[in-house]
């Protein structure tokens, strides 16, 4: 018997609250495809280095799942008392047939569970289908080709998720029961009939607290931006962030009272067509929903920051390191350790291999008999140059004092490396990155580092002269140029100052730089080749030679992959849920203001409204309701993007663009997808 | 005297051909301009089906009902919310006010949704509520207000328009006797000075005797009809009571 109450309830309550479940099923199916990732069939073919990589992916996914979970937890439980509370009356009216508590808790449970297996069990079968489909977005992150398709399946995923959302469930029903043990009957049947009261705020104090939210906010917009620098600390952020979601809270608070006004003011749009209706509508509810507009709000925030950011990174690095990484191998070798031999003591290099530090980077090669030229098709040669009496303290010239007083962390006593022109050309057409000419008299400084291009420029536009084993030389531009030595996947370049090559004393030679394309372009014979030349390291000879070091263009893009892929899954994992949450509370609670409202579009029709006129006020009403948070949100985006931007400024931001459209897709489909669904449910709902 | 309402002969079935109820059987009657017409009948007798045909919001099984001329049981759609929104003005027992609108709005709606302009909204209410004694509650809610203040917005709302009839389902209902003798005198002034057509169905004998003329229904037919002429308001009442009585059945209980 409560078995068929709690069966026929949820047969009722399914169309109403289709969006619910609609989310209930994402949320199980989204869940399931993030844990499942390790059992891609592209993720099983990868290197070792890429394997812990993943690894390391896995377990932060999974603590992310954690706190996924928690966000889950209480969209789920904040949906299930929403809903109860809709039904008091039903409950009401079994309580005065004599019904008992606890088995109107057991009929709660019931239907909890019938749910809970309906969509783990739906849910997981979207679940595995996109997962299907995630396959896709995994091989483009791993760059692997697609060429077989299998159906991959994840046991312990599977596990996973029943187990999380069981324990959801679990506390849903807890939740339930104690509300009902609590409930009183009156109230009950009474809930329904107490109307609110309507009060218009105070427009004097709602315009006061407004400016006063709207400078808050400008303020804590201007922390994170302009007033970058004073944030030394991680804490330090947490002050603007106060300030943006308390300025948030009251600029709704205010404006759910100005809004109004103003519009009645303007008498002329106030009544015309149901204009008074929606507004009346629009603003008996914001007076109540202050507070989860808030929450949407910093929700939609946090998910289109986390989004662009995450897709800018990874993005960029997947383009940093065609660009970054343009040579398939370099390796280095310091030379002439002697002439510093206490730094490089105190850095854990033994005596001989400072003693024995006199060899190119292809001598060491040819020292442990290995032929390393044999496997290039085309290599090059060059060398870099450092002297005491070239550091930052001399390149800043007479700006020293002011940047040191703005920037009191850098190392300024580091070494400078010089370049000769020619060599760095010889790289640079290698690399086919721009080529430099310098007259005699004259000096660059190539740096794509843009906090320290920007330190830097300082002092080239005030014309410092800097002298170099006896020659005094100018800057040739009076910014820095593009342009970089090492293979990297960031723009990390500080600073190379390249300079003619009469001026260079080979004395001050510290570093040889061997540059090579393989002739193979197959990938498992590279990984080979390099594999031997990592060995080297071990070798009995390396404690008297100091072998030189290797950046391969493979390993950088294998540990970008990892990090890139890493960076966007745990973007998108969160992203999507933050924004499924908001738009569901927001699509439940429009949906049952819907059935709330029945009467009242029930009377617009009586009195001789078109059908259209009513579906017009209900989609604006809907649609205020959408882009309120929306709006504010974006707003708080530009600057939050913007404050991103220059934390991760080394990965370069011009793939921003293209990561910010991608962000609105989502949000669009998502989002979006969530407003007309919950439109066309309550078109339904409202009609006759 | 000018035809506003013609009911022709309608007719109007509920059930399936097996349990057929006829709940109007073939009903013809006529109400001229200016006119206020009361329909009597006990629950069950249809004047409440015969109130939702003429407002369009049910339909006839057969039979024609004109207003002004045009057959509004052929009406469709949109031009069926036309015709309601620009043709008639309704009152209900319930009020039917939005409680979320001031008295203000709730008038004003009935204007907005026909386009009329804010202005002239303004000035019409105004003018409404002066005559419906509801100036001083224009800026209240729903909630704020009595049943009688609540039926006389409701009432203004109905007119505002300038509808060709005012349909009125029990407006007394809800209503202490003294909030409804407000509202029916209300109702006369409307209908004297304003030359308002007024067709309203009510069960209650009191309420009935403020009318000019009084159409008895039982199941689903005419049973009589009574014409206030030069009688009081006391000696029509007396003749109601008269015709109620010979009816019978739950109508007495009702009193």
């Amino acid at each position: 018997m409560l078995y068929k109450l709690s069966l026929k309830n949820i047969k009722k309550s399914i169309k109403d609250y289709a969006i619910y479940f609609f989310t209930l099923i994402l949320g199980v199916a989204i869940f399931y495809v993030f844990n499942a990732l390790d059992s891609q069939t592209v993720m099983m073919d990868v290197s070792s280095s890429t394997e812990e990589l993943i690894d390391l992916m896995m377990t932060m996914l999974s603590s992310v799942s954690v706190f996924v979970s928690f966000i889950l937890g209480f969209l789920i439980i904040y949906a299930s008392r929403f809903l109860m509370k809709r039904r008091n009356k039903e409950f009401g009216v079994y309580l005065t047939l004599g019904m008992s508590k606890r088995k109107i808790s057991l009929i709660l449970f019931f239907e909890t569970l019938f749910i809970g297996i309906l969509s783990l069990i739906v849910g997981l079968g979207a679940g595995v289908l996109l997962s299907q489909l995630m396959s896709l977005v995994v091989a483009n992150m791993f760059e692997a080709n697609l060429t077989k398709f299998a159906f991959v399946f994840s046991t312990s995923a599977c596990i996973k998720t029943i187990i999380y959302f069981s324990i959801m469930y679990l506390l849903v029903m807890i939740f339930n029961t104690l509300s009902v043990s609590k409930c009183k009957l009156i109230d009950l049947l009474n809930g329904a009939k107490t109307s609110e009261e309507i009060k218009l705020k105070n427009p004097y104090l709602c315009i006061a607290i407004f400016i006063i939210s709207v400078i808050v906010l400008g303020r804590a917009y201007y922390i994170v931006t302009h007033d970058f620098l004073t944030l030394q600390k991680v804490t330090d952020i947490i002050k603007p962030i106060i300030m943006g979601a308390v300025s948030t809270f009251f600029i709704f608070w205010s404006l759910s009272g100005l809004i109004l006004r103003i519009a009645m003011s303007i008498k002329k749009f106030y009544y015309k067509g149901l204009n008074s209706f929606t507004l009346r509508q629009f603003s008996s509810k914001i007076n109540t929903t202050v507070f989860s507009t808030t929450i949407i709000c910093l929700m939609l925030f946090i998910t289109i920051c986390l989004l662009s950011s995450c897709l800018t990174v990874k993005n960029s690095m997947n383009a940093n390191i065609r660009k970054l990484a343009p040579a398939d191998a370099m390796f280095t070798a310091n030379m002439n350790m002697d002439k510093y031999y206490e730094k490089y003591r105190k850095y854990g290099y033994n005596d001989s291999q400072i003693k024995n530090s006199h060899y190119t980077a292809k001598e060491m090669f040819e020292l442990f008999n290995f032929d390393i030229t044999s496997y290039f098709k085309d290599y090059i040669e060059i060398n870099t140059y450092a002297t005491k009496n070239l550091t930052m303290n001399h390149t800043l010239g007479s700006k020293l004092d002011s940047i040191k007083t703005q920037f009191p962390f850098l190392a300024y006593d580091t070494m400078e490396s010089i370049m000769k022109i020619s060599d760095y050309n010889k790289v640079a057409k290698f690399y086919g990155i721009k080529e430099y000419s310098l007259n005699d008299d004259e000096y660059i400084i190539v740096a794509d580092f843009k906090s320290m291009v920007s330190i830097r420029n300082v002092a080239l536009k005030n014309g410092e002269t800097i002298n170099l084993f006896g020659h005094t030389l100018k800057p040739k531009y009076d910014s820095c140029q593009d342009g970089f030595l090492e293979m990297s996947s960031q723009h990390i370049n500080t600073g190379l100052i390249l300079v003619p090559d009469n001026v260079v004393d080979e004395e001050y030679l510290v570093q040889n730089h061997l540059i090579g394309n393989y002739k193979t372009t197959n990938r498992e014979e590279i990984t080979e080749i390099e594999n031997n030349i990592n060995k080297m390291d071990k070798d009995v000879k390396a404690n008297d030679y100091l072998f030189p070091s290797g950046s391969t263009k493979l390993a950088i893009r294998e540990a970008t992959t990892g990090l890139s892929a890493m960076v966007t899954f745990i973007g998108l994992y969160l992203g999507v849920i933050f924004l499924i949450s908001s738009a569901a509370i927001l699509g439940l609670k429009e949906l049952s203001e819907s059935s709330d409202n029945k009467e009242r579009f029930r009377m617009l029709r009586k009195i001789g409204t078109d059908e259209n006129m009513i579906n017009k006020a209900l989609f604006r009403q809907i649609a205020i309701f959408f882009m309120l948070p929306l709006i504010l949100a974006l707003i708080h985006s530009v600057f939050g993007i913007m404050f991103a931007v220059k934390i991760l400024e080394v990965f370069g931001n011009d793939q921003l663009l293209p990561s910010i459209i991608t962000t609105a897709i989502f949000i669009v489909i998502i989002y979006g997808g969530y407003f007309l669904i919950t439109y066309y449910c309550s078109k339904n709902i409202i009609k006759e | 005297m000018e035809n506003i309402l013609k009911v022709n002969k309608i007719e109007k079935y509920y059930g399936s051909r097996s349990s057929l109820t006829k709940a109007i059987d073939n009903l013809s009657f006529d109400v001229d301009k200016g006119e206020f017409v009361a329909i009597m009948g006990a629950s069950g007798s249809g004047k409440t089906t015969l109130l939702n045909c003429i407002s369009t919001i049910d339909h006839v099984t057969s039979g024609h009902i004109y207003v002004d001329g045009v057959d509004i049981t052929k009406l469709k759609g949109n031009d069926l919310n036309k015709f309601r929104r620009e043709e008639l003005g309704f009152i209900f027992q319930d009020f039917n006010l939005l409680d979320t609108l001031t008295a203000y709005e709730n008038i004003a709606l009935a204007l907005s949704i026909q386009g009329v302009k804010s202005e002239e909204i303004d000035k019409r209410v105004k003018r409404v509520a002066g005559e419906l004694d509801i100036r001083e509650i224009l800026n209240k809610y729903p909630y704020q207000m009595s049943g009688g203040q609540k039926q006389r917005v409701a009432s203004a709302r109905a007119i505002i328009t300038k509808p060709k009839l005012v349909l009125a389902d029990e407006p007394t209902g809800a209503l202490d006797s003294k909030s409804s003798r407000m509202l029916l005198e209300r109702f006369n002034y409307l209908n004297e000075a304003m030359n308002a057509t007024i067709l309203m169905v009510t069960h209650d004998a009191f309420t009935a005797s403020y009318a000019s003329r009084v159409i008895f229904i039982k199941d689903g037919k005419i049973f009589k009809e009574i014409r206030k002429g030069r009688d009081s308001r006391k000696e029509f009442f007396d003749k109601i009571i008269d015709i109620v009585t010979l009816l019978g059945g739950d109508l007495n209980n009702a009193l």
